[in-house]
């Protein structure tokens, strides 16, 4: 056999998401004995790829030869049947279940009486945990383990397959160094045997250590694919952003007020024993008038950042929190509302909306004092003027306020949650990806809304996984990286590859 | 006419109607105004019920201990009525006149339903098992309260709410009316009714929003409590006694009027007009196979198959 044929290759693979074409003609190579390290920003098409290359997406353009023969998988099943097995950046296992169990779960051992043999079961995990160099009993609970040895029994789920072509997701997220370190030396196991691999990883020195080839996604499309030798991480980080950025809302340059929010050395524990901090020693002041940025990787902080100052985790964080000037404490949503915060949550409808509400209710759910008859009854023709106010203002189409927000689209849903933040009248908003998921118009749209509201005073906090559109509509950018922060830049210091590589881990 | 039957009470008002006319074929003694009151009377108890069971069911939860909470509220009200309350070692005795047993009730009924209400907000405790417990702590509170035995011979008041009639009315009838007036305001007009929708909707977005979601939960807990105890002041006023096991499997009945008039079991979907509805068919029914002579056994069977057709009607015709 020859060691270095394509065993899977993706070839022009689009995919549709309502709304948004998640991959445009992206290619892929998986090489047997050859490991191809898949970069790219959040968002950049790699998980679509990949749940596509193993089965989980079935609908798709475009076709995915597996060595040399088109397939169209219907099931994850049948992509492992032809030797492709994943291991998921989150993890599919289940808690209640011990870890033979897990690991076999679907394919259970039966014995001649159609019973599961156990012996078989545990045994054979015993073995895959032995390459892993994981030391617990197999009868162990998932639940019972750590995070990192939760990742090794996904990891021993793959390999049982004896897969030709293993896609890895971030296996190392969640990794201890010794971990990692047996992880490599299992992969380079199973190059030596003739596995293609697929590495995605956002963490460049592990692709320097264990990429044979790279291959570069942006926005959806695919961009290139090189060899590792000859080329630089510069080069790579430069594919990985390098976009044109022709029609692209321009911000007006203005003078910055006082100081609206002052935080010093935010910090917040992860729940639990484990004494990690998911964000640490965390200080920045934000303006009137003024709309900083916060850029960072998946898992960085950045959301948890915003609800803990919004009041979330009162109990596992610490931090001193000014508004102009006046120190507050802040430890529930009501609290940070009745201090002038207002948050625009990332997932419009598992946070921000009651889908089966109106466009009236939704918009009025947080500033109901407003909309109140003489005997503190609720007023539903006031209600409708603020909500008509707000469909107005924010252009949501709809032909009625009474329509249910869960019948419009997502730029419209996401308006009406701008609606709701605006109407409780904020001092600061936080903005966690307001344009995540929607169309191009809408988009431009809430810039521009965002420009107005800061020219009117209004301080600003938003989060974007975007960097063209994190640094149009900033003044300040901080990145974050492994929860703290690792550089703030001003505007004249914005550059795509500057902040990625600050937000890049070290 | 088209808005009027989108409106998600239409559909059950609908079958209500159709199953009054069948009957009044079915029986001469259906349409009268004795039996209508008659209907009337026996819904009474579990309209109380149910309008508490909505509103924990629109938050997304479920309350269980509703039968429970009834026996109890209604044996400390006729055993205040009967023993007043006394501390011998103190030498403390304490005689009620009926709005002070009343009283009593209700506070009964209410701290329960707190209690429901901090098991299930403070404690996290699912409301399942929240109330499951509550349940089975209230009715063995009852036994322990009156032995066992019927508390009998009240007089009084209770003659009066039980059997009295005020303006050509039944008295139940306007207890349950004046609940309902009040719990549909409370639902429709008031920003906790509103939160109470949204929490059902989205918790999460209710909570994002500012809205203190517990203190609202720990006050819809208590509310299904109160109203309890007042089922439990008209039943015990109605036999003129408080039965140890009064209210059995009332949970039940209450939780199948909230489904037949539209509610959804995970919350944010539903009114206090479907469930009067609700309960009202449940009524209907019931009051028709007794008067059509069907034996006790096949009410059960024809009340379980018409709450399964109730709600796969309205899941159905609502995807369509």
């Amino acid at each position: 056999m020859n060691r270095e044929q394509i065993l899977v290759e993706a070839r022009s693979v689009s995919k549709r998401f309502p709304g948004v074409l998640a991959l445009d003609k992206v290619n892929l190579r998986i090489v047997g004995g050859k490991v191809n390290a898949l970069v790219g920003e959040n968002g950049a098409g790699k998980s679509t790829l990949m749940n596509i290359l193993s089965g989980v997406y079935t609908d798709y353009e475009g076709e995915v030869l597996v060595e040399g023969e088109v397939q169209h998988f219907q099931s994850v099943h049948e992509a492992q049947e032809k030797g492709i097995a994943i291991i998921h950046q989150e993890l599919n296992l289940i808690p209640y279940m011990n870890i033979a169990e897990n690991i076999f779960l679907g394919d259970e051992p039966l014995n001649a009486l159609g019973w599961i043999d156990k012996a078989r079961m545990h045994a054979e995990a015993e073995a895959l945990l032995q390459r892993l160099h994981l030391k617990v009993d197999t009868h162990t609970l998932v639940s019972d383990l750590r995070v990192g040895e939760q990742q090794l029994v996904e990891i021993a789920k793959a390999l049982r397959l004896n897969a030709k072509a293993l896609i890895m997701d971030e296996p190392t997220s969640s990794l201890s160094e010794s971990e990692t370190e047996v992880l490599f030396g299992l992969m380079a196991e199973l190059r030596a045997s003739g596995v293609g691999i697929v590495y995605i990883s956002h963490k460049m020195d592990e692709v320097w250590r264990l990429a044979d080839f790279v291959t570069v996604l942006r926005d959806g499309k695919w961009v290139a694919e090189l060899p590792m030798e000859g080329c630089s991480t510069d080069e790579i980080v430069r594919l990985m952003v390098g976009r044109d950025r022709k029609d692209f809302f321009v911000k007006q340059s203005r003078e910055r007020g006082e100081v609206m929010l002052q935080v010093e050395k935010l910090s917040l524990r992860e729940p639990g024993r484990s004494g990690k901090f998911l964000l640490q020693d965390i200080s920045f002041d934000l303006h009137r008038s003024e709309v900083l940025g916060i850029y960072g990787l998946m898992g960085a902080g950045r959301t948890e950042l915003l609800e803990t100052l919004y009041g979330l985790y009162p109990d596992t964080s610490s931090a001193q929190v000014r508004i102009e000037g006046k120190p507050v404490q802040i430890r529930h949503p009501q609290q940070a509302v009745a201090h002038g915060l207002a948050l625009c949550p990332e997932d419009r409808k598992l946070e921000g909306l009651v889908l089966d509400m109106s466009i009236r209710t939704n918009t009025t759910l947080a500033s109901l004092l407003q909309c109140l008859s003489p005997l503190n009854t609720i007023h539903a023709g006031k209600e409708r003027k603020w909500a008509d106010h707000f469909r107005q203002r924010l252009g949501i189409k709809s032909y009625s306020a009474e329509q249910l927000a869960g019948q419009l689209s997502g730029g419209n849903q996401q308006k009406i949650v701008l609606g709701k933040c605006l109407m409780t009248q904020p001092k600061v908003l936080f903005l966690d990806e307001p344009t995540r998921g929607i169309d191009i118009n809408a988009k431009n749209e809430i810039y521009r809304l965002i420009d107005e509201l800061s020219s009117q005073g209004m301080a600003i906090v938003l989060i974007s996984s975007e960097l063209p559109e994190i640094m149009a509509i900033s003044d300040r950018i901080i990145t974050l990286r492994q929860g703290c922060i690792s550089q703030c830049f001003t505007r004249e210091e914005f550059t795509e590859e500057s902040i990625l590589k600050a937000s890049l881990p070290a | 006419m088209k808005k009027i039957l989108s409106q998600p009470v239409a559909k059950p008002l609908i079958a209500l109607l159709l199953m009054c006319i069948i009957m009044s074929f079915l029986s001469e003694n259906f349409a009268t105004s004795d039996n209508f009151f008659n209907v009337l009377r026996q819904t009474s108890v579990n309209l109380c019920i149910s309008v508490g069971m909505t509103l924990v069911i629109l938050t997304g939860g479920i309350d269980l201990s509703v039968g429970s909470v009834l026996a109890l509220s209604g044996a400390v009200a006729a055993g205040f009525a009967q023993k007043g309350f006394s501390l011998e070692s103190m030498d403390v005795y304490v005689g009620f006149t009926f709005w002070g047993c009343c009283l009593a009730a209700l506070l009964v009924g209410g701290a329960l339903g707190a209690f429901n209400g901090l098991m299930v907000t403070r404690f996290k405790v699912p409301p399942f098992v929240a109330t499951l417990g509550v349940m089975t702590i209230a009715r063995g509170l009852t036994m322990l309260y009156t032995g066992g035995f019927p508390i009998t011979d009240l007089g009084g008041g209770f003659e009066f709410v039980g059997t009295g009639w005020f303006l050509a009315v039944p008295m139940p009838v306007w207890v349950a009316f004046v609940v309902i007036l009040v719990f549909s305001f409370f639902m429709k007009k008031t920003r906790t009714g509103r939160y109470i929708y949204a929490i059902g909707g989205n918790e999460k977005a209710t909570m994002l929003s500012g809205i203190r979601v517990d203190r609202v939960k720990l006050l819809v807990y208590t509310l299904a409590g109160l109203l309890s105890a007042v089922a439990g002041i008209l039943v015990t006023a109605r036999l003129d006694s408080a039965q140890p096991n009064a209210g059995t499997g009332y949970e039940l009945d209450a939780i199948a009027a909230v489904v037949i008039g539209g509610a959804s079991l995970s919350g944010g979907k539903g009114s206090i007009a479907g469930t009067v509805v609700g309960a009202l068919i449940i009524g209907v029914l019931n009051n028709g196979l007794v008067l059509l002579d069907v034996s006790p056994f096949w009410q059960q069977v024809v009340k379980g198959f018409v709450i399964l057709f109730a709600v796969i009607l309205d899941r159905y015709s609502s995807k369509h």
